[in-house]
Formats: C-alpha cells, sequence, structure tokens
C-alpha cells in the first residue's frame, strides 16, 4: 500500500523579530530519501519541523513554501497536512496503553476490528507482539521508540519528520533503532527529512546533508 | 486512499467572513469574554446598585435626589464605630496571625519532620467551610465549651461555666482566631504551590553553601521569589477577614457586631429607610477593604525598600532556635483546633444530655440523626445540586479559557488576571444587595440557576487557581504530536489533554465545589432566601437552636467537601492504577 | 417612620388596584381548586428545630390532603422576608413574588400594613376562622394595638413566661422590681436577648408596663420625642440599674430566645425567658433541658400576644397560601401545635366553638411536667403600640449597643 509521494521545501526561510535564522533553504526530498538538516542549537533545524508541521509560534516569521506531493499546503492546519513526526522524546500519550497509543494515530475512517486488526500488525512488525495492553511506562527505551514510530506510521503520513530522535538513546540502542526507523521508513516510501547533530545519523541516512548556517553570530536560543 | 479525505479543497474567497467565524469559534475566541462577562456583570451592576442608594437614591422608596444623608444617618447609627473597630482588629489580626505562622513555619520547618506533619494535616481543613469550623469552635471556646471542662473543675474550680466572654467577645478576638485557623491552610497551600514553582531547594542550598542558616537564608532568597505568587491570595484573605459575615454571625460579638455583620442586618430590616444607610455601610465597608489592600501594597514597598540592605548584608543567623519552636508551636496550635472543632461536632451530633464539666456526653443519641435526616438531606441535595453545577461550569469556563489561550497563542494579561479574581477581593457585602436588586427586576432572584451564577462568580478564581499552572505546564509537543496525527484541535483536547489533566482537573472540580458549599451571603442574596444550603440552615441555627442539631448540619456541611475532595483524588488514582507515568501528577 | 409613610401611602394606592382585581371573596371550592398544585414559599422564623418539625407535618398533610406543596423559607429574622417584598416591590415585580406566605405579628405586620405590601382582606374569609375566639383573645384580631382589617390570619398565643431549673434555683422573682434584687443576688446569672430579637423586645416591654407611670399611654401611638422620653424614663432608670448584675455584666448580650436557653442549659445562667408556655415541657422532652427545668410568670401578670400568617400583595401562590393559612387554624393542626411533645404553642381557637370531638383532641393532650395551668399563668398583659417598640429598639441601642 505505498504511494510515491514528494516534499519539496521551496525557499524556506525563518525569522525571528525580523532576523533570518538561516540562508533561504531549498530542498527537494523524494519518496523513501533520507534528506538530512545538520547544524548547530539554535540554528532554527527544530524551528524549521515546526513549520513544515504547521506549528511555527506566533512569533516567527516564515516566507517560502511547503509542497507536499506538488502541492502548497501552508494553509493547511496541523492536523490536514499528513505530516509524520518523531521527537527526541517518545511522547507516546501516558494515559493510555501501548495499543490504544497506535491506535491513536489510525486515521478515523479505519473502523472496528479493523484498527485492532492494523494495531496488531503494527505490534507484531515491531517486534511488540503482546504488548499492547501494556503501560507504555513498562517499556524499554527501545520498545517505546519502536511504538512511537508505528504509532506515527499508522496515521498514514505523506512524509516523514525525524526531530534528533535518536539524540536520547545510548549507543548501542541508538544504532539498531536508527535502522529499525529508516528501514520503515523506506519501506513506506516516504519522503524523509532528518534534523540532527550527529554526524552518524547523517551517515547512516545516506541521503543528502544539508547545512544550515546561522545568518548572524548566534546570540539567542530559539525554541 | 483514506488520507485523500483529509484534504481540503482550497476555500472560495466568498467564504472569507464564514471562514473567519468558524476559525474564531474553532480557537473559542468567545470563552474570555464569556467568562469576564459572568462575573464582570454582577460585581460592576451590583456596585452601582449598592452605590447610588448609598448616596440617596433608591427609587423604591421614594428617594431620587442625591444627599449624603444615607452617610450622615450611617455615622449616627449606634455601634457604627465599635462595629468597624471589631472588623479591622478581627480582619487584621486573623489575616496577620495566619500570615505570619505560615511563613515563619515554612521558613523555620521547611527541613524538620514536622513539616511534612502538618502540611498532610492542613489540607483536609482547607475543604471544611467556615461556617461548620466557626460552629466547632464555638462549642470549644464557650464558656461551657471543651476548653473549659478540660480544665475543670480540677484546676479552675468552676463546677459551673464561669461567666467569661470567650467566645462572641466585644473586641472580636475570637473570631480573628477561627480566621486564623481557616485561613492558614490556604496560605500554607498557596505558598507550597509557589514554592514548587521556584527552585526554592536549589536557592536554599545555595545560600546555605555561603554559610546561611536555613531560616535566614529562607527568609533572605527565598521569600522574595515566591512573595509575588503570594500577593494575591493573601490579599484574598485580607478583604475576606474584613468582611465575613458567617463566621461573624456565629464567633463575632452580637452588640456591636462586626461591620459586615451590622450592614447584613441593616440590609434586612423592616424599617425601609434603613435600606440607604446599609448600602452606605456595605460602601464603608469596601472602602475598608480597599484601604487595607492599599495599606499592605504601601507596606510591601516599604518593606522592599528598606530591605535591600539587609538582604545583601551578609547577616547569617537570626534567631535560628527560637523562631522555629513558636512559628511550629503556632501552626501545630491553629491545628489542632480545627480538629478538635471538628471532632466536638461530631461529638455533638450524637450526644444527648452533656452538662458541664463533663467531658464525654452523659447520654449518647441517633436522634438528632434520625430526627434531621429529611430536612438536612434536602439541603444537602440542594448544596450538592448548587455546588456541583457551579464547579462544573467554572472548570469548564477555565479550560476554554486555558484552551483559547493555547490555540490562538495569546497569555491573559496581568490586568485580566487581577480581573479575575476581583471576586475575591471585592467584599461580598459591598454589591450583593444591587445584584440582588438586578436578579430581581428581571424576575431571576430565588432561581435556582441565579443562585449557581451568584457561586460561580467565587468559583472561577479558584479554577483559574487551579487550573492554569498545570495546564501551562502540559507538555506542548503532546498536543503537537497529536495533531501531526491528524487528531482535530477538538480530538486533541478530549482525548489527550483533559485525560492527561484529570487530577488538576478533579481538584480545581473539589476546590470549586468547596467554594460553593461554603458560599453564605451569595445564597441568601440570589436565592431570595429560597435555595435552603447546609451553609444557609447551618448559620440559621447557629442563632441559638438545639446544639446537636446544628452539630448534624455542620457535620454534613464539612462532609461534602471532604467527601468530593476525597473522591477527586481517588478517581485518577483508580483510573490510572495501571499507568505508571500518571500517578505521580504531571508527566510534563 | 413620617417620611416613610408617604411612600408608603404611595404603595398603597398602587397595591389597592392589584388586590381588588384578585379579589379574597371567591368561593372557597375555587380557591381549593386553584390551590391544587401551586407551592407555597412559607417565610417562617427557623430558630427552633421543634417548630420547624411541625411546620414540615403541615407541608406533608397539605400536600396529602389539597395537592399544594409547602416550602419552608427559614428566616433568622421575620424582617428579611418583609425586605424581600419590599425589594421586590421596589423592582416592580407585582405579581409571582417569592414570598407566598409570613409569618409575622407586631412591627413587622404594621410595616407591611402601613406599606401596602400585604394581599386582602382574606383571614376571616377563611372557613375555620369561625372557630377563632375572637372574644375571649382580642388579640387574634388586634396585633400589637394595630386592627388585622383581615389581612392576617391568626396561628397561635403567646405569653412571656421565665425558665429556670428548680434542681439549681430555689428562689425565682415575682415581679420585674423583684428581677433587680434577685440579679444583685445572683451575679451574672440572668441575662436577656438583645433587641430586635422578639423575645428580647418584649422582656423590654414587660418592663416598661410594670414600671411606667401610666401605662395606659402605651396602647397609643408615641406623639413626640418628649412623651416617648418622658415615659420611657424608668425603663432606662431600671435597665441601667439591672445591667451590671447581668452575664458578662451587661455589655453583651445573647443573640436570641434559643440562645439564652442554651445558656440555661449550659449552667451559664440560671433563667431563660420564653414565649410558650409549653415550652420547657417540650424542651425537656427533646433533651435541651433537665428534667428539672420548671417555669414561673409574674405576680402582676405577663405580655402576651397573638402571632399571624400574612400573604404578600405580590405572592405567586395565593389560593395555595390561603389554604395552608385555613389549615393552620383546622382543630387538628392547632392541637397538635398545643402539644407539648411537638411544640407547646397555645390556641387560638375557642373550646365553645368546637364540637366534641374536636374539644377531645386537646382534652387529650399531655400538660408536660413544667407546664403551668391557664389559671396560674395569671393575667395577660396587652402589648403596646408598635411605634414605641421600634422606639424602644432604636433607643436600647444607642444606650447600649455601643
Amino acid at each position: 500500500m505505498t504511494q510515491r509521494h514528494s516534499l519539496r521545501l521551496a525557499d524556506v526561510c525563518l525569522s525571528l523579530s525580523q532576523r533570518p535564522l538561516f540562508a533561504p533553504l531549498d530542498v527537494s526530498i523524494a519518496a523513501g530519501e533520507i534528506v538530512t538538516v545538520m547544524g548547530e542549537s539554535g540554528s532554527g533545524k527544530s524551528s524549521l519541523l515546526n513549520f513544515i508541521c504547521g506549528t511555527l509560534p506566533k512569533d516567527m516569521a516564515a516566507a517560502g513554501k511547503v509542497l507536499l506531493d506538488e502541492q502548497d499546503i501552508s494553509h493547511l492546519t496541523p492536523e490536514q497536512r499528513q505530516v509524520g513526526i518523531l521527537f527526541q522524546d517518545d511522547l507516546l500519550f501516558p494515559h493510555l496503553s501501548v495499543a490504544e497509543n497506535l491506535a491513536f494515530g489510525l486515521p478515523r475512517s479505519i473502523r472496528g476490528q479493523q484498527r485492532w486488526e492494523q494495531v496488531s500488525a503494527a505490534l507484531n512488525r515491531a517486534g511488540l507482539t503482546g504488548l499492547g495492553r501494556r503501560d507504555p511506562a513498562t517499556l524499554s527505551g527501545g520498545q517505546r521508540a519502536r511504538a512511537a514510530l508505528m504509532r506515527t506510521l499508522l496515521s498514514q503520513p505523506r512524509c516523514l519528520l525525524l526531530d534528533e530522535p535518536f539524540s536520547k538513546l545510548d549507543t548501542a540502542l541508538r544504532e539498531r533503532i536508527r535502522r529499525f526507523v529508516f528501514e520503515h521508513a523506506r519501506q513506506a516510501a516516504l519522503p524523509t527529512l532528518l534534523v540532527s547533530h550527529d554526524p552518524e545519523d547523517a551517515a547512516a541516512a545516506g541521503g543528502q546533508v544539508v547545512h544550515l548556517h546561522p545568518t548572524l553570530p548566534q546570540d539567542s536560543e530559539t525554541i | 486512499m483514506a488520507g485523500a479525505l483529509r484534504q481540503l479543497t482550497p476555500r472560495s474567497p466568498q467564504s472569507a467572513p464564514l471562514d473567519a467565524f468558524r476559525r474564531s469559534l474553532q480557537r473559542l475566541d468567545w470563552a474570555p469574554g464569556i467568562t469576564l462577562l459572568l462575573f464582570l456583570v454582577p460585581i460592576s451592576v451590583g456596585l452601582l446598585g449598592t452605590w447610588l442608594p448609598a448616596f440617596g437614591y433608591l427609587p423604591a422608596v421614594g428617594r431620587e435626589a442625591l444627599s449624603l444623608e444615607p452617610w450622615r444617618q450611617l455615622f449616627a447609627y449606634p455601634g457604627v464605630s465599635s462595629a468597624i473597630r471589631v472588623s479591622l482588629l478581627s480582619g487584621l489580626l486573623g489575616t496577620g496571625v495566619a500570615a505570619v505562622s505560615v511563613v515563619l513555619f515554612v521558613a523555620t520547618c521547611h527541613h524538620r519532620p514536622i513539616f511534612r506533619v502538618i502540611k498532610t494535616l492542613l489540607s483536609p481543613l482547607l475543604a471544611i467551610p467556615h461556617a461548620a469550623l466557626a460552629i466547632g469552635l464555638a462549642f470549644l471556646l464557650a464558656p461551657s465549651g471543651l476548653g473549659m471542662r478540660l480544665l475543670s473543675p480540677w484546676a479552675t474550680g468552676f463546677e459551673r461555666p464561669p461567666d467569661l466572654a470567650l467566645m462572641q467577645d466585644p473586641w472580636g478576638l475570637a473570631l480573628a482566631l477561627g480566621l486564623a485557623i481557616k485561613e492558614a491552610p490556604f496560605l500554607l497551600l498557596m505558598t507550597l504551590g509557589a514554592l514548587s514553582q521556584s527552585q526554592a531547594e536549589a536557592r536554599l542550598n545555595a545560600a546555605r553553601s555561603l554559610g546561611y542558616g536555613p531560616f535566614i537564608a529562607w527568609l533572605k532568597v527565598v521569600l522574595p521569589a515566591i512573595y509575588p505568587k503570594l500577593r494575591l491570595p493573601l490579599y484574598a484573605v485580607l478583604a475576606y477577614s474584613l468582611s465575613v459575615v458567617d463566621m461573624a454571625i456565629i464567633l463575632g460579638p452580637t452588640v456591636p457586631p462586626s461591620l459586615a455583620v451590622l450592614v447584613f442586618r441593616l440590609f434586612s430590616d423592616p424599617d425601609l429607610s434603613l435600606r440607604l444607610v446599609a448600602a452606605a455601610g456595605a460602601t464603608l465597608q469596601l472602602g475598608i477593604v480597599l484601604g487595607a489592600l492599599l495599606t499592605l501594597y504601601a507596606l510591601e514597598r516599604l518593606i522592599a525598600l528598606t530591605a535591600r540592605s539587609w538582604l545583601s548584608g551578609g547577616q547569617r543567623s537570626a534567631v535560628e532556635r527560637s523562631a522555629p519552636a513558636v512559628a511550629g508551636a503556632a501552626v501545630s496550635l491553629t491545628t489542632l483546633l480545627g480538629y478538635a472543632s471538628i471532632l466536638l461536632l461530631i461529638l455533638w451530633s450524637f450526644a444527648w444530655r452533656w452538662s458541664f464539666p463533663n467531658l464525654l456526653p452523659e447520654t449518647w443519641s441517633l436522634r438528632s440523626w434520625s430526627n434531621h435526616l429529611p430536612d438536612a438531606g434536602a439541603a444537602a441535595l440542594t448544596t450538592l445540586t448548587i455546588g456541583a453545577a457551579s464547579a462544573t461550569s467554572a472548570v469548564a469556563l477555565a479550560l476554554a479559557c486555558l484552551e483559547h489561550e493555547a490555540r490562538a497563542n495569546v497569555r491573559m494579561t496581568t490586568a485580566a488576571l487581577w480581573l479575575l479574581y476581583l471576586p475575591l477581593l471585592v467584599p461580598q457585602i459591598a454589591f450583593l444587595f444591587g445584584f440582588q436588586v438586578f436578579l430581581s427586576y428581571f424576575a431571576l432572584d430565588g432561581m435556582l440557576l441565579s443562585v449557581i451564577w451568584a457561586h460561580l462568580l467565587f468559583c472561577l478564581p479558584y479554577a483559574f487557581l487551579a487550573l492554569s499552572e498545570p495546564f501551562r505546564r502540559l507538555d506542548p509537543r503532546f498536543a503537537r504530536i497529536g495533531a501531526c496525527l491528524g487528531a482535530s484541535p477538538t480530538r486533541v483536547f478530549w482525548r489527550v489533554k483533559l485525560p492527561l489533566l484529570l487530577r488538576p482537573m478533579l481538584i480545581a472540580l473539589a476546590v470549586c465545589f468547596a467554594v460553593s458549599v461554603a458560599q453564605y451571603l451569595p445564597t441568601l442574596f440570589a436565592g431570595a432566601g429560597r435555595s435552603m444550603t447546609l451553609t444557609t440552615e447551618a448559620v440559621a441555627l447557629s442563632a441559638g437552636a438545639n446544639r446537636r442539631t446544628l452539630a448534624v448540619f455542620a457535620v454534613l456541611q464539612a462532609a461534602l467537601p471532604v467527601v468530593v475532595f476525597t473522591a477527586s483524588l481517588a478517581i485518577p488514582a483508580l483510573l490510572y492504577r495501571n499507568r505508571r507515568a500518571m500517578r505521580s501528577g504531571m508527566s510534563a | 417612620m413620617q417620611r416613610l409613610s408617604v411612600v408608603g401611602l404611595a404603595m398603597a394606592t398602587l397595591v389597592a388596584f392589584g388586590s381588588s382585581a384578585g379579589s379574597a371573596d371567591q368561593p372557597w371550592d375555587e380557591t381549593l381548586a386553584a390551590a391544587k398544585g401551586q407551592t407555597v414559599y412559607w417565610n417562617a422564623w427557623g430558630g427552633d428545630e421543634r417548630i420547624n418539625a411541625y411546620i414540615d407535618w403541615v407541608a406533608e398533610e397539605l400536600e396529602d390532603r389539597y395537592g399544594v406543596r409547602v416550602v419552608h423559607v427559614k428566616l433568622s429574622d421575620t424582617a428579611e422576608a418583609v425586605s424581600r417584598v419590599l425589594a421586590e416591590k421596589a423592582s416592580g415585580r407585582d405579581s409571582d413574588g417569592s414570598v407566598d406566605l409570613i409569618w409575622i405579628n407586631g412591627e413587622n405586620f404594621a410595616t407591611m400594613k402601613e406599606n401596602g405590601l400585604l394581599y386582602g382582606p382574606f383571614a376571616e374569609a377563611l372557613p375555620n376562622f369561625a372557630l377563632v375566639d375572637v372574644d375571649g383573645k382580642p388579640t387574634t384580631k388586634i396585633d400589637f394595638t394595630v386592627p388585622t382589617d383581615g389581612l392576617e390570619s391568626p396561628w397561635g398565643m403567646a405569653k412571656i413566661n421565665f425558665i429556670y431549673d428548680s434542681a439549681r434555683t430555689e428562689r425565682t422573682p415575682g415581679s420585674i422590681a423583684g428581677f433587680l434584687d434577685w440579679a444583685a443576688a445572683n451575679e451574672g446569672r440572668f441575662s436577656y436577648p438583645a433587641p430586635p430579637d422578639f423575645i428580647g423586645s418584649t422582656f423590654l416591654k414587660q418592663v416598661l408596663i410594670e414600671v411606667a407611670e401610666d401605662a395606659d399611654i402605651l396602647q397609643s401611638p408615641v406623639t413626640d420625642d418628649a412623651q416617648f422620653d418622658a415615659v420611657t424614663a424608668p425603663l432606662w432608670n431600671y435597665l441601667d440599674r439591672l445591667h451590671p448584675s447581668l452575664w458578662r455584666d451587661g455589655e453583651s448580650f445573647p443573640a436570641s430566645g434559643p440562645a439564652l436557653r442554651q445558656l440555661l442549659d449550659d449552667g451559664e445562667v440560671d433563667i431563660a425567658i420564653s414565649f410558650h408556655p409549653s415550652e420547657a415541657s417540650s424542651l425537656i422532652a427533646s433533651g435541651q433541658l433537665p428534667d428539672s427545668a420548671r417555669i414561673f410568670v409574674l405576680d402582676n401578670g405577663t405580655i402576651g400576644n397573638t402571632h399571624f400568617v400574612a400573604i404578600p400583595f405580590n405572592a405567586s401562590a395565593k389560593a395555595g397560601a390561603q389554604v395552608l393559612a385555613n389549615f393552620l387554624l383546622s382543630p387538628e393542626a392547632q392541637a397538635r401545635k398545643q402539644n407539648p411533645e411537638h411544640w407547646g404553642d397555645d390556641t387560638v381557637l375557642a373550646m365553645g366553638k368546637l364540637s366534641a370531638e374536636q374539644r377531645s383532641l386537646f382534652e387529650a393532650l399531655p400538660k408536660g411536667a413544667a407546664t403551668l395551668s391557664p389559671d396560674e399563668l395569671g393575667p395577660t398583659l396587652l402589648e403596646p403600640h408598635p411605634s414605641w417598640m421600634t422606639r424602644i429598639e432604636t433607643a436600647w441601642l444607642e444606650r447600649y449597643g455601643n
């Protein structure tokens, strides 16, 4: 059930109080391709992802367009964009079970028994068979990271954004999870944008690497 | 593809106004406006409806010319100056004792074991309505009360209760004590809340590593940091204490009573011309409260100015030994008195004959309960209905406003915040008469809905106090990831934010419920006397009716909020018993 | 008061139209039919639980018999209801008022009557009014010297008496003058509720009647300040001498009659004042006084009066309120009220006007250990005109209320 999606950032530039954070960015990401954006903290990496998601804070201004499947999504609300994202923390909802977390991601159009079948299949794929009823807090770090990815994939995104999702994992685990995420991203043929300051991530991604250069000597912390 | 369904076609420009409307609806733009309206209308209309008669304008009794006559009559009214004295003395003393003992206690005992004990013990007292506590305290303090019984006759030689003004004393000292007992838990809780938000521990450690004793370190580095957060609760306590009616009826002097009680009596005098005098008195009460608040503010500035050099002056220890003892004793004593009062209520409700100086009743009986369960039950039901309705609406409005803040990405201005707390700062007696006239003009007085509205007024500030911090502390990434998973803001709110905030939300509900249960004047004025709650019944009975009956009503009045509080703690614990991250409060 | 009466006149004219339209002389069956399904908000002093329990019983009976729901709005002071009706009139609410029936007498009645706040006349058209002892108990038609004019319906008879604990106190005073000596001999063991509490106010009137040079003057309204000062001078003189020997040195006073009675039970004072001759027996039965409690009266008689129920001009359930007032006058309701096990409030009915069966309801009543027979209760003194009371209350506050 893969579909060829594409993501393009066309002359995107973010600015905080009229000061651009980085030089205009123009990147195209094809289906199954993983592009890495590197930059120091404060360079605007996370804000870039916020901009693509449609959750840019009000005090920041943006120029340029986000084209998803060649269509400008700038006017869409975050929930209409079908942009999947993973953060440093797994952000599994602590009040829901693992399976309920995954089901939260499923579109509403999938109903009844089908929902639980898809959730169960996703758990199997992630090596989490039988853990659906568990409290997410009782899973290991690796299990939680995989569950979080599955939740995102079940929401049928048209692209995937990764906000340093491996930086909090210990070295051994980081390697495995990275491979797991990249495999699934490629399998789903998603255009993927990885934000990181870890060169190893970029190397493992194997795709194009874009460096964000601060336009001004960095003196302020951005979100 | 299911995903295609979620794609929206670009909208035609014609629908722009409709679109803007829909977006505004979606952002909950109405919430702050409606909320402000709901409490600004009663207060502003109420104040105006009180000020006009205060200056001679009350067409209903044929007075249409503005004049200072009501004021002249007010100051000529017997006992007014003593009433003002009683109000000032009891209000300032009650607030002062509560505030100073709490601050000293936290400052000196924060690192001692007694701190946890007192903290745990004081919280339930917060839920006890003022009237119930006052009634219990009266049972304790009266010349025939438990206090004297404990000492008689072995120590005092009294075979009969002595002729001593131990309560309802002409200075209002018993009232001040009642206020201190009731307000100390509130101030302690507020202090703890402020502490948790200001890295108190780190500040203290830093100061102590520089050689400062724990007490002086707390005063020098923690108090200045948390005081801004304590200002509002302190002002609210002061305003309340200066103008309280129900506690003053029970514990305060009778002839003359405190100013608020005197004004309340004047409002219900059959001599209609006294209504104008009462309005002037209510306005005077407002002036006294505003004056006291301004004085406190000036005092703060003065201390802030003069304390600068002291803060950096380098003294590293001060009364490190005696201060903890005094503060610990004061707070322990108020806690003890609070609990003894509640215990006495329970004892009296099961007592039959219990004469002086016996420590326990001679005969016990369930008759008080069985005789009064029907009428007390009916009052409890009314109390429950009003409390549930006003608490739910207050919490719903607060959530709507906070959610609006989140969606529209705005923060409430400081001015709006103070406006919100207006109901806690303006004395009730100063505007409820005007509000009643307004309600009665639209034939709304006496309706349950009006009573709920009047209660809502006083619940809203507490709903915001209890909810805004947890709501804003909630990790915003939960909402963001919810949206990226395709959930609309509405779904994110109901399925993500609300469940995550279940505990603070239920606590907010319980706090608002307790606030509603305790309301006396708003119930009387807005309810035209028709809404009989446990509080109005208990206060009416406290005028001298059978102690056993009074005890039954007071026990129920105290039990209701405590039960709701317990439920608000038990429900999340039960629902999230298998959710580790939800157990210790918020995962934010 | 002078200012008020002008306003009152204007109001009375207004109300006159309203009340003539909803005339009180409709046939009784029509009233009964109209009453069915109505809810009557009965505003009555709620400070005594035995009375409250009696009112609860009335409410149940009325619901069962006539389909009229009765809600007891408990007041701590009847003036609250008076002021509420006034506030409604002020805001132009001439119908659908929040008060349907008020338990009332004396100055509150005078105020309402004077200001045109009452509906009626209705009282004498009530079927059971025929049983009222209007000749033997003239206060059933003259309330504190003010003619009722059918604007209020009699409910019960009250008469001042004093309660003491015979196990603790042997000698009791027999006159107001005797109270001075008694109080001097028993420092701090007597007090009276602070006016305007009606027990406290009535005690002051009792004193005034006994110490005034010519008590008959009190039956007419106060004419002017000079007259008031002259007539009441002996009262203040008496109180100035009495107060130093009172409870709390006469510097504070109990808030109400029940509060005073609680002080008696606690042993803080030795004498309490009551308005109902069988109240003491009733309080023994409910555990609020020791079994040894007894009552005494004064040799020259004590003040007695009648208390009533009245309907405000804008009541929403006027028919229901009349049905309620009529039921309160029924022999059954009156007998239960007189029973010390329930309340102990004397009937307003004439035994001679009752059937044998109805009379037996009263004859069967238990007397109670502390109750005196009608002869033992001594003569009944008439209430002064309300204008005396209002003035005395204000003057008392000015003298002792600081």
